[in-house]
């Protein structure tokens, strides 16, 4: 079995979760190879095979030529599994690669399962076993599913190249906007979420925040609903926190959020619904009504 | 100009989920559905870019599904579109993202569409794979995971949201496809005198067998919980015992309360 895993480059450097694709193949018992859209200096620690194209030459996000060129490493390597991790450069290049090579895709791979590939559905509250039929096979990897491994060594580089253009220009990349309060040091984190219900109920949070001595945070709908600044969000695109006890008040726990705040030292979590994903991380989940629970836990710690 | 924005319903994420009979699915019964969150985001910003070129395009709907869908189209008819294509399927739980794709391509083709919105996942099977793959089976170029959209003289540029707060720009010439994410915009709540436009908008009907020639690259094998990673103390009942134990347990477990 081998399997060809495509590295992500941003900005030269190559990105961490590129060696869950190592862990992945790993864990699949697979020979590996690598494809590469980047430079010398984003080269795997990998003895193994990498064709490298040039970012240069063919930039970092054009996905017309990318698929192209992960086509040409196919033909070369002809790998059981094309894999990619399920981030915004996989999510949109697997399809793409998928449809030229009239491949089978499954997305968000979470664990290898009998017969097939375990993955999340309806929100990440529940899991779906699929099977592929016919091969290759294109996958992405969920972030933080499968170990990082770095397999060390060499990589014995094969040049890649393809002609012709894309039809995408990218003009740039965007700074993250960073205002209002640095989460990434707080102790204590109240956070809240789509169950607080209006925008009108999020003084409840930030008493309880207070009366803690803490900070508040969001989930990404509460902030895209303009109840509170982006600089509040806490998730994959806001800020990363890892305090000492974080508080998520009506917040299901999308995997994107999860993966901002799951290296708290203690997880509490309040939701009406006992199945919301936030419970596989939560040290303590209440089952209850956030706009009722948190009034009589912050009167009760204001005594 | 002509728009196409597809459509998926899709349950209630609050619901609690069983297996259908054949366990490969949820089972339907005791479901609420509504327009996938991300749909709403391309449905708003086709009725935006409608509204920018003074009401010029055509904005026509398309969701593949049972009867039910109806009411995903009505609302999103209700929102601005102005007609709808409901590709009858009762099953299109069972066909994968490429076969739902295939049957998008298969009606946009002759229709010569210059801009496609789609969400870029749905909150049931989120796969993320349909608006790209219908991008390829048209030839058209296409931008997932959009946050930002401009459109000027044939030309699209969008903002791709990437991980950490980044931003990507990207501009595509159309006909193009993109994938919308959440806080592209603000959906609009459709008003009562809209709600009454919507139902007299037509709604073509289009059995699936005339659009799907296409079989499945993936099977569902399995529909099931996730395994309980343990540990953690679940606790129910009443709010002042629920405050009092939790308290408990921080001044327990934690150093933040003494």
């Amino acid at each position: 079995m081998k399997t060809l895993l495509v590295g992500e480059c941003r900005e030269g450097k190559l990105l961490e979760s590129s060696y869950e694709l190592f862990g992945f193949a790993a864990q699949l018992g697979a020979e590996t190879a690598m494809v590469l859209i980047g430079n010398q200096g984003a080269l795997p620690g990998y003895g193994g095979a990498v064709y490298l194209a040039d970012a240069g030459k063919y930039g970092e996000y054009n996905p017309d030529l990318h698929k192209r060129l992960v086509q040409a490493a196919v033909e070369r390597e002809k790998p059981d599994y094309v894999v990619f991790m399920h981030t915004s450069y996989g999510w949109d290049l697997a399809p793409r690669v998928a449809a030229l090579l009239q491949a089978p895709q499954v997305s968000e791979v979470v664990a290898l399962a009998e017969g097939g590939f375990e993955r999340p559905c309806c929100s990440q509250k529940m899991r779906q076993v699929v099977q592929p039929v016919g091969s290759p096979v294109v996958l992405t990897l969920q972030g933080g599913a499968f170990p990082a491994l770095v397999p060390g060594g060499a990589p014995q580089q094969q040049p890649l190249d393809v002609d012709g253009e894309g039809r995408t220009e990218f003009l740039g990349y965007e700074a993250a906007v960073r205002k209002g309060v640095d989460l990434t040091r707080a102790e204590i984190i109240v956070s809240a979420g789509r169950g607080v219900g209006k925008k009108e109920n999020l003084p409840v949070i930030a008493e309880l925040a207070k009366v803690l001595g803490g900070e508040v945070g969001a989930s990404r709908p509460v902030v895209d609903s303009g109840w509170m600044e982006a600089g509040a969000q806490v998730g994959v695109t806001g800020q990363t926190v890892s305090p000492k006890l974080y508080i998520a008040c009506g917040i299901s726990g999308a995997i994107q959020h999860l993966a901002g705040m799951k290296k708290s030292g203690f997880i509490v979590a309040i939701n009406k619904d006992k199945d919301a994903p936030i419970g596989e991380v939560a040290d303590v989940l209440v089952v209850a009504d956030v706009m009722q629970f948190v009034p009589a836990l912050t009167a009760k710690l204001a005594k | 100009m002509k728009i196409l924005v597809c459509v998926k319903q899709v349950p209630d994420m609050e619901s609690r989920f069983r297996p259908d009979a054949a366990g490969v699915w949820y089972a339907e019964t005791d479901l609420a559905f509504r327009v996938n969150e991300y749909d709403e985001y391309a449905i708003e910003q086709a009725v935006l870019l409608k509204e920018q070129l003074g009401g010029e395009p055509e904005i026509t709907l398309i969701s593949v599904g049972p009867d039910r869908v109806v009411e995903a189209i009505k609302k999103g008819l209700a929102m601005g579109a102005d007609r709808a294509v409901h590709v009858q399927d009762p099953a299109s739980h069972l066909k994968d993202p490429f076969q739902i794709a295939s049957i998008i391509a298969a009606y946009a083709k002759g229709e010569a569409f210059d801009v496609i919105f789609t969400g870029m996942q749905s909150l049931d099977r989120g796969s993320s794979q349909v608006g790209v793959a219908i991008a390829e089976m048209l030839g058209y170029p296409c931008a997932t995971t959009v946050v930002g959209f401009e459109y000027a003289d044939g030309t699209v540029t969008v903002k791709r949201e990437l991980e950490g707060g980044v931003k990507g720009t990207v501009r595509l010439k159309s006909p193009a496809v993109v994938t919308c994410q959440l806080g592209l915009n603000q959906p609009r709540y459709p008003t009562l005198p809209n709600i009454m436009k919507a139902k007299k908008k037509e709604v073509t009907v289009i059995p699936v067998e005339q659009l799907l020639k296409q079989d499945a690259r993936l099977v569902s094998a399995q529909f099931r919980a996730p395994a309980k990673k343990g540990g953690g103390v679940v606790l129910e009942g009443d709010v002042a015992d629920q405050v009092d134990r939790l308290i408990g347990i921080l001044k327990d477990k934690t150093a933040v309360l003494r």
